[in-house]
């Protein structure tokens, strides 16, 4: 979990998996609660069912913050400038979501150290949950 | 389908604001995993990536946001969302947040049919008058009711 250094850092290289091991319900209330997003699909297993699916799943923006957490952990709190994501299939209690990036482009601009790269999160079928891209300016060397 | 009044589009709606806290941070650091030491403590504390998602607890008069589209919610999709982070934002900020619909636009489906697309955008600026941050998310509203 240390961050990165520009001079460390090349593009291709990848970015340390972060692993959810079994997501749970808990997990699903835990961020509606800290999100504010009650979309009663994600806890309400009578709502969820009653809407066609086979129980509640996952918020995206979930996976979309593990994701990030994946990318604080290499880039430094803070450290990000842009940060997208687009959603794919959904994560449901139980699944296992790993998250992993690649560094795609390293430059300097607006006099900043900074790199570009894609992320994203897998079930542990290997189907894509959420896919994204980022801008993150590094620390340099001292 | 959705209603749409293009006269809107583009049209910030009234602002409303939040406060930022250490607490609301540590709560939604560990909602997403992140142990990291650095959420833990005022001094050293940036919001999370994703944090600026905690605004729903903030939109309390959902008049307070005009926007051009109405969807369908039975039809709706989650396509994208987008942070642009413009400068730091810290414990003990308050965020002064507007929006808009940026854009609506509709594409030819894979499986047949019409997607609508609508970009929304909400600018954050802190109590020192700089904008933050921008928040900006895709909607696809689907021809058909959303299936699996």
């Amino acid at each position: 979990m240390s961050v990165r250094r520009f001079e460390d850092v090349k593009e291709g290289d990848a970015i340390p998996p972060f692993v959810v091991e079994q997501l749970s319900r808990t997990d699903l209330v835990k961020y509606a609660g800290a999100s504010g997003d009650f979309n009663p699909i994600h806890h309400d297993e009578e709502f969820a069912r009653a809407a066609g699916n086979p129980t509640v799943f996952g918020h995206g923006m979930l996976t979309a913050g593990f994701l990030a957490r994946c990318l604080t952990d290499f880039v430094g709190p803070g450290n990000l400038r842009r940060y997208k994501v687009r959603f794919a299939t959904r994560v449901w209690p139980g699944d296992t979501i790993t998250c992993r990036g690649t560094v795609t482009r390293r430059y300097e601009e607006a006099g900043e150290a900074r790199i570009d790269g894609d992320v994203t999160a897998s079930n542990q079928k290997g189907e894509v949950a959420v896919t994204g891209n980022f801008t993150a300016a590094l620390p340099r060397r001292a | 389908m959705a209603e749409i009044d293009r006269s809107l589009i583009g049209v910030w709606g009234q602002p409303s604001t939040m406060r930022v806290e250490l607490g609301k941070i540590r709560e939604f650091a560990k909602a997403v995993k992140d142990p990291n030491p650095a959420y833990r403590d005022e001094a050293t504390c940036v919001a999370p990536p994703t944090f600026l998602m905690t605004i729903a607890h903030w939109i309390g008069d959902l008049g307070a946001t005009r926007s051009a589209v109405k969807l369908d919610y039975r039809r709706l999709l989650h396509g994208e969302q987008e942070f642009e982070y413009v400068a730091p934002i810290r414990p003990g900020d308050t965020l002064t947040f507007r929006s808009r619909t940026k854009d609506v636009f509709e594409k030819a489906g894979k499986r047949g049919g019409t997607m609508l697309f609508v970009i929304g955008e909400t600018e954050f600026t802190n109590q020192r008058g700089e904008v933050v941050a921008y928040m900006r998310n895709t909607a696809i509203e689907t021809s058909g009711v959303v299936k699996e």
